[in-house]
Order: C-alpha cells, then structure tokens, then sequence
C-alpha cells in the first residue's frame, strides 16, 4: 500500500501553487463552464443516471403491463413509445454516455497521467450537447409524441405513410443530435489516448482500460455515421418526399435495415468493451495480479470491434437475403466468438493464478463474467441459421442481448461505480451492504432475463403489449417481473450504499485497494491538476513499480517535471510515448454551452418543420464558434 | 379488456418451437438441443474457474509477496490461447457446419417447380390474407395446407414488414413489402398449429396470430372448393336485410365478398368468413356475439385496428349477423 508520507514543505509550495492555477471558478458557474475531465465526467455521471433512472422506469411499466395474459395498464400505443424509449435510452442516453462520457471522461486523463482531455472545451460541448439531447428526446414524451417504432425504427412502418406524428421525427433528429454528443467524445478520446498520454507510456504499457476505451472510440467513430445517414434519409423521406427507401420509387426497404445494423452491430461491442475495461481493471486490483496474456487481451478488446462491423446482417437472417450471403455473415459472426473467449479465459485465468478477494466490485466482475458467458453462449447458437431463423423477432432473442447488456455492460459499470468510488469521494462504502446488493441483483437480473429464453423458444415474439392466455407464457411472464422488481431493490439498495458512504463512509486515502494504475497514485478525490509531476511509467501497471513512484516524489520535491507556468500537459509520441512538447491547455470557457445552446435551437425549429428559422440559428452556432476561437490560450 | 375470449376452443393453443411437427422443425430442434447441451459445458467450465480461484480466495490482508510478479503466466496462456483460441474455432465451426452447411438445407425454401400446391400468404396490419393461386380461394388467418405435403408459402406484404412464423412447422420469413420471400411448411400430422407475426408491425403487433390447420389431402381438397365458391344468396329475411346493409353500408367499401359487388382491399376478404374459427387475427372467437360485438367497436376488442365502430340498433345489427353468418 502507497504510504501517506506528508509532502515535503517545497513540494506543498509546488502543490499550492498548482491549486491556484488549476481552481474553477467557484459555484453553479463554474459548473456551467468547466472544462475539467473530472467535471464533465460527473456532469455526465449523474446525468446519465437519471436517465438510467427513465429507462428503468419504462422497463418496469412494461414488465408490469405483462405480468399477466390480457392486461392493460397502458394503452397499445403508449407500450410502444414506452418500449421505443426504452431501448434508445438505455443504449444512447445511458450505457454509452457512462461508460465513455462519465468512466471514460473521468479515468482515462487519471490512468495515462494527464491533466486534462487533449481538447477539454471539445470535452464540455459534448456533455452540453448530450444534455440537450436527452432533453429534447423526453420532451417528445411529455408532448405525447415519442417514438413509437421500436429503437431498430424500419420502415415502412417509420415512414409518415404509417406513422404520420412528429414522434419519428423526434427519432431522427434526437439520434442525430445525440451522436455528435458521441462522435465530439469518441474524436477527442482517440486523439487524448494518442498525444497525452504521460511520457514512457508506451501503446504495450498503456491500461486495458484505456484500450478498450480506444476500441469504443474508433467504434463510434466509424459506426455512428451509417446511424445519421440512415436518420437523415428518413427525415428526407418523411418531409422532403425523397424515396430512400421507397420500393416503389427505386428505392429499397432493406436499406435501411443494411445501414441501421452496419451501425447497430458494432454499437453492441461500443457498449460492452468498455465495461470489458472496467473488468481488466478491477481484476488485477482484487487478484493482485496482472492480468494473464496482457498483449493477447489488449489485441482482441480492438478485435472484438474490428470484426463486429463485419457482422451487420445477421440482424437480417430472416428477411429472405440470398443463402450465400447469410452463410458468410454466419462465418464472421463466428470470427467475433474467438477474441471474446480469449477474453473470457483471461480474466478467468486471472482470478485463479491471482488470490481473489472477492469484494464487492470483484464479485460484480465475477457476476458480469456468468452472465456475459450466458449471453455469449446464446449467441453462438445464433450462428446456425435456421436456429436464428426461428428464434429472431422472439424473446430467446430479448433474453440473449439483455444478458449482454445488462450482465456484460450494466455490471461492471455497477462494479466500477464500488471501486472508484473512493477515488472520486474519498471515502470508503460499505462493504456488506455492497455484497448483498450485488447477490439481490445477480438473482434479480437472472430471474428477470433467463425465462425469457424459455418463454422465446415457447413462441412469444417480442414487442407485444400483451398476450394470450392458455399457450404456457403467463407463469413464465410472471416470473420475470417479479425478477424485474427485484432487479429494481438491487439497484436502490447500490445507490442507497454509495448515498449513505457518501456522507458517513471512512475516509478512503488514496489508495485503497493497492490499485495498479496512475489514478491510485493520487490523492482521493484528485486535485483538479490531477498529478502534481508527469508521473514516471515502465509498465502497464504503474502503482506496483514503488521505484517510479519514489521516482515521482523526488522529482516533486526537487521541482523538476512539474510544468507549473500555466495550464500546461505534455505531449507524446504517438506509439512510443517520446516527449514531444509542452501543451498549454485551455481554461474554463462559456462557448461550449452557447453553442450546445444554439444547436440545441437548430433541432428545436428542424422538428417543427421550420426549416427557415433553423437556418437561421445555424448562423447563432457559427457566431457562437466565432466566439469560440476569438480567445485562444495564451501563454501566462 | 378481452379477457377470457381468447381461448381458442381445440385449434393452435400452443407455438412451441420445440415441439415440432415437421422434419424442418425437428431439425432445428434438435440443433438447438445439442448446441445448448454444450452451452451447459461452456458455462460450467467458466463456473468452474470461478469456483477454483473462490476456493484459492485470500481471506485477509493484502500481501506483497506478488507484488510485481505474474505466477503462474505460462499457465494461463496455455489455457488462454487453449480456452479462447482452439476451442472456439472447434466449437463453432461444428455449429457452422452443422447449422449452415446441413440444416439450412433440409429447412430451405423450396423451388417453385418441386412443389404441387404454392400458397399466397400476404401480411396486412394486422391481419394474414392467404390466396390458393389457380383457385379462387381467399381466406384469412386461418391457412389450411394439407398433410404430409411440401407446400411452398410465399410471403407478401400490403404495407410495412410482417414476419409469417408458424414455430412447430418452420423458422420464420420476413414479409417485406416490394419481395417475395419463400419458405417451406410439411405438417407431418394433422392438426391446427398456431402462429404469430412475429416483426413488429403498429399498435396491434400483438394481435397478429394465425393458424396453420393441417388436414388429410381429401379434406383439404373440399375445402378448398368451398372457399373457392362464391357466397351463396342469403336465405332468411334477416340475412337478405343484413345483405343490402352490408352492399349500401360502409362494408362493403373495405371487405370483399365474392359474388357481389362487395370489393373491398383494406379488410378481410368474407366471402366464408363464417367457415373461420376465429375474429381479428385470432383475436376473439367467431360466434355470432364476437361477430355483433365487432361490427360494433372492433375497436374495443383490438384497439387500433383498422375497422371504425358501427354503432348499429340492435336490428340492424341482427341483421348484418345474420347475413354474415350464413357466409359458410
């Protein structure tokens, strides 16, 4: 365990005058205009979690309204703007938001030691934008015009033809405007892992963490643009009268369902590789061991991506695509199993070789790891055609990619949450309360998702607001709302722990779990300078090499590498991590939220088909970027 | 809302993929039984790795004796690159050729020349028409195919994209709307076999089910040249009032009835609407009080759907029953 030695009088000088230097400005303003990492990062923590909180609301109306045969607790039609927003919440408005814009966005500047993003105000408009976003997506809720098309949205049932609201409308444009929120994050998180990361970082030292944020990135960056090129042809076709997809005009159904899954498959690992990279790190925390097979682990988190975008239609295996093609996309999605099982043995390997303690975050790993296996399993058999052929459009179908979502995703994100929660607050949680809301959930989330298989097989398709009596689903239904409710205890009985340790937790101290990376290296919660000295790095596991950090505190006390002359970070070669230069960074800045503000206007007036008026605030965003670029960092 | 109407007396109570009653079926069945068995090796193998390192747990303390150090590294590569390389490129090429190489084949659509009986099977929202090509037959809902005979469906859609899935039969196919797409259903025993569309289609995605009822060769053959014929002239005075309601009324705009001047496209055709079990897509039992209740707020019993309410006095109501009852 790092050993609190109290700072030496230069270094406290050093510490101080850094404070002055990196301090926001105080109060709601400072809020208003940070362009600190670990600001933005909470913005979009909390943020994100009310969200999950609507989600997980739509969810409960919609397992409640099948708790039994023939109910109606709400209308046809609200089920399915209830179900619609189910899914486009959870996956844009939560799982990607926190696992890149609060995880990401808070770690990845701890972990390879810098001091900010490589673009910071880049980093707050892409929260602001978030924001409006979401806020623009509910307002359809409230204003009775949510999407109501399912999250998948085909057409021709989006088409006006079918759907002649605003809600699809709000479909488009909400995805639109949610992606630049991602693809503004995935941009800079590349650029950030690639320029900022501490000098000696080489790609072979850098954390898993890190890379499968990388892999996340490069995912979002190449996948979102097919997403908005689909939405913006339908926005085309519903009010401008194109045919995209208009087969009796030349155009092609199925187009939109190519683009949508050429987006829509890689978007499943965007989703699950990150929570990948909280497992890789809070396994060698809790086995104290590094993590086996390193490279090989490092190699298949950006494989897992790289091959899911070549996996598209078999979302499609049952729309009457030639044989030969359906056999070769059978062939790559079986390509995608081996980097997930190399993953899988991996961290298995990792708790045997190392000596688990099996706390509360490793225990969630552990439960992320079943379920993950659960899911893949499933998703093995999806590769045999007919079989997917069959269970497609079911809940066998619901079951599988809820165990991936919520067991491969949602749980380390629930793990990370235990584990840098001292790091953020600076206190410790409880520990048995922890362990019990991780077995209430790991029993919650089973009983919810597994008869959902049975249930599929049993040939209840998926997206009915109700069914049948008599044909053997109502026990199975029942079942898995009760898991539901369960699913709903465990995660009060999390927060409720974490709100509780918040106020009366132990103080936590740096580094309580002897954790390997940078972010252990300082204090809890860090400075808002983040490290005092570039931090010295000669492995992937920094905080275990005790000469570096001695190395470290020499070099504070002595006042060498501390870059203390104004906002400034070093830059890296790109592979090797070589010193390059010095990097003044920018300040707080107001322009990030004016021009989310202005953009937000541009959807606002888009929506309400007034298309005059969005141009015009098109022209308040460039004044807005204008102003952007008028102040530049200045050296002090 | 509906509650207890929906029980289908003797007809399709069951869709269980597992429960074939056709060699495609039984095929994908049994692949799906044999790849879940090795699901259950998979996870157990995973389990038990879990299970060894709960069982190797370090109760206390944090020691530094690994400080730095990777025990056991040759170890876990070798199960790494075993676990994760080998033994998925086994497994899953099994599957691959197993699945996509064997199964695909028997479970294939068929040719159109290798079939004696093709059936039109056209998705509406949200409700099945199924036409007999070469016959005059059109029915709905309810497709009767005959025993023991390869019978090539090919999928249609009027207006968004349906999916045909009758689970005890065959694996699904996709009504897109411009395509069409084929699969083959072998009933290997008679008997009424439920189904559902099974792509989300509008507000009443959930009450899309429909019936495949497999009957001997001889029984299909009559009744087929039933639904061939076209409708009697109603008999009773009831039924003939009910006939001029329905050719004068709003009916005869959406639903056709062969032999009259009733043409319409947008519902059901119910020229032997009378010889079907169920109302709306298996929504409600076709009896005459299912049958007045729908004339008069179909969109009680499927809200959404496309057939307004008719709010009718109790005669005229009588009436138009009467005339579709005798619709056999």
């Amino acid at each position: 365990m790092a050993i609190a030695t109290p700072p030496s009088p230069a270094a406290a000088e050093t510490m101080e005058r850094l404070e002055r230097m990196w301090q926001s400005r105080p109060g709601v303003l400072g809020w208003l205009t940070t362009t600190d990492h670990k600001r933005i990062g909470l913005l979009y923590f909390w943020t994100t979690l009310v969200l999950f909180g609507a989600g997980g609301i739509e969810a409960l109306l919609i397992r409640t309204q099948l708790i039994a045969p023939n109910q109606d607790l709400v209308s046809p039609s609200t089920y399915d703007e209830l179900f619609t927003l189910h899914g486009m919440t959870m996956i844009f408005f939560f799982i990607i938001p926190m696992t890149t814009g609060a995880f990401g966005n808070y770690l990845l500047p701890l972990m390879i030691g810098a001091r900010d993003m490589a673009f910071p105000r880049m980093n707050a408009l892409s929260y602001w934008i978030f924001l409006a976003s979401a806020i623009f997506l509910y307002t359809s809720l409230f204003m009775g015009m949510a999407p109501n098309a399912g999250w998948f949205d085909y057409v021709p049932l989006a088409n006006r033809q079918f759907n002649p609201g605003s809600n699809i409308d709000f479909y488009c444009l909400g995805i639109i405007f949610n992606s630049i929120a991602s693809m503004l994050t995935a941009g800079q998180f590349i650029v950030t892992m690639f320029k900022s990361r501490a000098p000696g970082m080489s790609f072979n030292r850098m954390p898993l963490f890190c890379w499968a944020q990388l892999a996340a990135a490069f995912g979002l960056l190449f996948a979102l643009p097919a997403l908005s090129a689909d939405t913006i042809f339908l926005f085309l076709d519903r009010n401008v009268g194109t045919h995209f997809f208009d087969p009796s005009r030349g155009g092609e159904t199925l187009l939109w369902q190519h683009l949508f899954w050429i987006f829509g498959h890689p978007e499943v690992y965007i989703l699950i590789v990150p929570a990948f990279g909280i497992a890789t790190s809070i396994i060698p925390a809790f086995t104290q061991r590094r993590l086996v097979a390193f490279p090989l682990v490092a190699i298949a988190e950006i494989l897992v991506v790289f091959i899911g975008f070549g996996v598209w239609a078999h979302h499609m295996f049952a729309t009457g695509l030639p044989t030969i093609t359906l056999v070769f996309f059978a062939a790559a999605t079986a390509l995608v199993v081996i980097p997930s099982t190399i993953q899988v043995f991996a961290w298995c390997m990792s708790f045997v070789l190392g000596l688990a303690r099996f706390k509360t975050p490793l225990l969630f790993i552990a439960g992320f790891i079943f379920m993950f296996v659960t899911g893949g399993l499933t998703g093995i058999m999806f590769i045999a055609i007919p079989f997917d052929q069959q269970v497609t459009d079911t809940y066998f179908v619901v079951a599988h990619f809820h165990y991936i979502i919520f067991g491969a995703a949602v749980f380390p994100i629930f793990g990370g949450m235990y584990y840098w929660f001292p790091k953020v607050t600076g206190k410790l949680y409880f520990e048995l309360p922890g362990q019990i809301s991780f077995w209430v959930l790991f029993a919650g989330t089973n009983l919810l998702f597994f008869p959902m298989h049975i249930v599929g097989l049993l040939g209840m398709p998926r997206r009915v607001y109700t069914y049948p009596d008599g044909i053997g689903w109502t026990a199975y239904n029942l079942a898995e709302t009760i898991g539901g409710y369960l699913t709903l205890v465990g995660i009060l009985l999390l927060l409720g722990n974490l709100v509780v340790s918040f106020f009366r937790g132990e103080p936590a101290g740096p580094d309580p779990w002897h954790g390997p990376t940078l972010e252990w290296t300082i204090s809890s919660p860090p400075p808002e300078y983040n490290f005092a000295v570039v931090p010295k790095v000669t492995s992937p596991y920094p905080n275990w090499d005790a000469a570096d950090r001695e190395a470290d505190r020499r070099h504070l006390d002595a006042g060498l590498l501390v870059l203390q002359r104004g906002h400034e970070q070093p830059a890296v070669t790109p592979v090797d991590a070589r010193f390059a230069e010095i990097v003044e960074m920018p300040h707080e800045s107001p322009w990030p939220i004016v021009l989310a503000f202005t953009l937000s206007l541009v959807f606002v007036m888009l929506v309400i088909h007034k298309y005059g008026a969005a141009g015009i605030m098109g022209v308040l965003c460039l004044l807005a970027l204008l102003g952007w670029h008028s102040k530049e960092p200045q050296e002090s | 809302m509906c509650v207890g109407v929906l029980l289908l007396a003797g007809c399709g109570r069951t869709q269980n993929a597992l429960a074939p009653k056709s060699h495609q079926a039984r095929d994908i069945a049994s692949l799906f039984w044999w790849m879940m068995g090795g699901a259950w090796i998979g996870l157990g193998i995973v389990v038990a790795l879990l299970l060894l390192s709960w069982l190797r747990r370090k109760r206390r303390g944090w020691g530094s004796d690994n400080e730095g150090d990777k025990p056991g590294e040759r170890l876990g590569w070798f199960v790494v690159v075993g676990g994760g390389i080998v033994l998925p490129i086994i497994v899953v090429s099994t599957v691959f050729i197993v699945g996509d190489l064997f199964v695909i084949r028997t479970t294939q659509a068929p040719a159109s020349s290798s079939t004696s009986l093709a059936i039109r099977v056209i998705g509406h929202q949200w409700w099945w028409e199924a036409r007999y090509p070469g016959t005059a037959a059109v029915t709905a809902n309810e497709i009767h195919i005959p025993v023991h005979q390869r019978v090539r469906v090919e999928v249609q859609s009027a207006d968004v994209i349906h999916s045909f899935w009758a689970p005890e039969l065959n694996r699904k196919m996709d009504a897109i709307p411009g395509r069409t797409n084929v699969v083959e259903l072998t009933a290997d025993v008679a008997g009424h076999y439920r189904g559902d569309c099974a792509e989300f289609c509008g507000v009443q995605h959930a009450h899309m089910g429909l019936v495949v009822v497999a009957q001997p060769e001889a029984a299909f053959r009559r009744w087929l040249a039933r639904q061939a014929r076209p409708a009697a002239a109603p008999s009773s005075a009831d039924a003939q009032r009910g006939e001029r309601l329905f050719m004068n009324g709003l009916c005869s705009s959406c639903h056709a009835i062969r032999g009259t001047d009733a043409q319409g496209y947008v519902g059901p055709d119910l020229t032997h609407v009378a010889s079907r079990n169920t109302l709306g897509a298996l929504t409600v039992l076709n009896t005459p009080e299912t049958l007045a209740a729908w004339i008069r707020d179909a969109q009680h019993l499927k809200p959404g759907n496309q057939m307004p309410a008719f709010p009718l006095g109790p005669t005229r109501i009588r009436e138009l029953t009467a005339y579709l009852e005798e619709l056999k």
